[in-house]
Parts: C-alpha cells; structure tokens; sequence
C-alpha cells in the first residue's frame, strides 16, 4: 500500500497563541508536516522559546516572514489587517490559505467600514474566502481554497442560536458572553497586567462588539440580536449565555428535538443539558484544548424565555481548532482529524 | 435487533440491552434522567421515582 505524502504546510505569525495552537495541532495531524512557522521578533529562536509546551516535541525554529517559501496549505495568524494588506503575495506562495483574523470573515465591503473603521485593502477577495466555521459552511468549504478564521465569541453565539434561527422561531437574542484574558492575544497590554486584570469580571464591550457582525451573518438580520461581552478571570474560554425570546412557547423537549436534528450528526458539537450530577450545563473550563463546543438550555416556564448556552476554547474552537477543522474539510480529509482531544477533567 | 424507547424527558431514543428487565432502571444519555421500564413488549419507559431525602420536618 502506498504511503499517503503529507501536505506541506506553513504558519504565519506562529508566536502569538493562535499561532502556537496551530503549531501544537498540525504537528500531531496525520496529513500534514510543518514546513516553516514564521515570526519576526522571534526568527532563529526554537518554537519552544515561545510555546514551552513544544519542548521535545519539535525542533522547528522561527523563521523570518520575508523568507516564507512555497508550502501547500498557509494559516495565516497575523494581527487583524495585515493578512489583506499582503494577500496576493500569500495566494502565490500556497494553493490553501486559512487566515485565521478578521480580515475575511464579512462578506460585505462596507461591514468593515461599520465594524473596523477601515476601508478593506482587498475587497476583490472577500467574496473568495469561505467563513471557516464547518458547521455553517460544510458545502461551501468543501474543495475550497481559501477560508476565514472565526471570531471567538461569534462562534459562540452562532453555533447556540442557529437551530433557533433556522427554524424561524427567534424573535430576539439577548447574547451576553464572558471571555478569558488569552482573547485578548499574547501582547501584554496596561489592561492586561497582572493587577489590573487578576480577579477581574470586566465589561469589556457592553454593546458594539465586533464580532456581532460575523453572527449577522450568519444567520441573517431576523432578530434583533444585542451582544455584550465581559471579560473574566479565566485563560481560556467563552461562555456565551443567550436569552431567547421566540414567536411562540415552546417545551424543554421540542428545544431538544430542534438542537438534536441541528447537530446530532456535528463531530464537534454536544449537548449538554442533564438532569443529573453537577455538569449539567456547558461549562469552558472542562474544554480547554478541545475542539468541542458544548451547547445546553433550559426553558423558563413563567416566561416563556428559551436560555442558551454555548461554551468553548477560544483558542480553539474559537480559533485554531476550527482552522484545522476548515482545512480538513477543504481538503477532503476527515474532518477531526488532528483534533480529536478530548480536554481535561479535573482541570 | 436491540430494542429502542423514546426518554419521556427529552425524546432521546434509548437504546435497551437485550438483557433488560421489567422494573429495572436505566439513564437516559442525553439527559441524565433514570428511567424505569414499565414494559418490554411495547418497550416503554418513565421517569423514576426519584430518591427523597427526610430532611427532619
């Protein structure tokens, strides 16, 4: 039997956590071997340097952007607007490019100028990149060449009030989301030090959040949909708390016939609603370095209100995680392939 | 074939092992709840009587 040959691929702007998820993903995936990771401010130092937790298991180095080479596949983990600022040279460098900022997630032009404040230095590629959140865009990823990355806190929100959604039933989302401190990337900042932010439950963007954009999107301008998030005293994790008010009443189990059909067949979406012991709904902490995103609700009789909950690993599900997933599917593979951790209990 | 019941608590289809007994308590998967089996032929389950405490009133 013939051995399968592993892609080739690269990443761009490895030393931020992003980058270092993606390292620590690609480098235990089946069908793939990581040919450069580059960083200018670390170029010549081991990847370990950087991310401690890759110790013994490779001894790439960072190499400098402006000797990125020809690869197969190129995740792209640039602060937000630099990836569009050097897209064609990328494209020429990679038949795959995942860039996991913002800079292709909206479709729309204009949605940048609303969410960004910039006018897009690409616009002709918006409409090429695919928005790399499988569960949403399986087809359309399918034999794709270039994807998106996902905001942390959309996906969130995306992936619990999209059976609502779908099925017309939504009449307005209350989505409020607590966020962990690596959100916020791996340059320290004054709101970031260690007194400022140690114990913290932060308003950080009570209205006006960028990522709202990406959840108007996919799934359409309905519902009125309000998004406020708060930053708390975690590394890893979203918690988005989604109050749903509907067209008409429903039961505990119609929202569990609707979230089965929606996801019982998603590889990376469980639900999470027990009646039973002290997890009995979804919780970040238990899915940090996972790839899952787990969803629960809970039905208030007196009102009516339909109370979702999604949580997640930013970094991961929220990021680098669905990168990965994205890549798999564009290319055919399995799509947990490389990502089928589990995460940790007790964490 | 493995016999299926539908948990009256979240419409999960539950799956009983060939060895199932009338009377015998199962958990539904998805849900968590206990289960009792009232009947095998039509398989048919409820929720159990839950444990109660004495809290000394």
């Amino acid at each position: 039997m013939a051995t399968e040959e592993r892609r080739k691929v690269s990443i761009v702007g490895g030393s931020g956590y992003v980058g270092g998820e993606l390292l620590r993903l690609l480098l235990f995936h089946p069908h793939v071997e990581v040919k450069q990771v580059t960083s200018a401010s670390q170029a010549g130092r081991y990847v370990h340097t950087v991310h401690p937790n890759l110790r013994g298991v490779t001894t790439l180095q960072f190499t400098h952007p402006d000797v990125l080479s020809e690869t197969d596949i190129l995740f792209l983990a640039l602060p937000h607007g630099q990836a569009a600022r050097s897209i064609e040279r990328y494209a020429a460098l990679a038949r795959y490019l995942i860039d996991c900022s913002a800079d292709f997630r909206l479709r729309d032009p204009a949605a940048y100028v609303r969410w960004y404040e910039m006018e897009h230095p690409a616009k002709d590629w918006l409409a090429r990149f695919v928005y790399g959140l499988p569960e949403r865009y399986r087809a359309a990823l399918n034999g794709a060449h270039y994807a998106s990355g996902v905001g942390c806190n959309a996906t969130a929100a995306i992936l619990g009030l999209a059976p609502l959604a779908d099925a017309g039933l939504l009449r307005e989302a209350v989505v409020d989301i607590k966020v962990g401190s690596s959100e916020a990337g791996a340059q320290p900042s004054a709101s970031s030090h260690h007194p400022e932010r140690s114990g913290v439950i932060r308003p950080f963007k009570p209205t006006g959040h960028r990522h709202q954009a990406e959840v108007i999107q996919a799934l359409g301008n309905g519902f009125p949909l309000h998004f406020s998030v708060t930053s708390v005293d975690v590394v890893r994790g979203v918690l988005a708390t989604c109050h749903c008010l509907l067209h008409r009443a429903v039961s505990e189990k119609e929202v569990w016939q609707l979230y089965r059909a929606a996801y019982q067949h998603e590889p990376f979406i469980r639900l999470v609603r027990s009646n039973i012991g002290i997890h009995r709904f979804p919780e970040p902490k238990l899915l940090a370095g996972s790839n899952f995103c787990d969803i629960g609700f809970e039905v208030d009789p007196d009102t009516g209100r339909v109370v979702v909950l999604a949580a997640l690993d930013n970094l991961m599900k929220g990021a680098a995680g669905s990168a990965v997933q994205s890549m798999n599917v564009m290319l055919g593979w399995e799509e947990t392939a490389g990502l089928t951790f589990p995460g940790l209990h007790p964490i | 074939m493995p016999q299926t019941a539908a948990c009256p608590e979240c419409d999960a289809q539950i799956t009983l092992r060939d060895d199932t007994l009338e009377g015998e308590i199962v958990q539904c998967p998805d849900c968590g709840v206990e289960l009792e089996v009232l009947s095998l032929d039509p398989p048919e389950l409820d929720l159990a009587p839950a444990e109660e405490e004495d809290w000394g009133e």
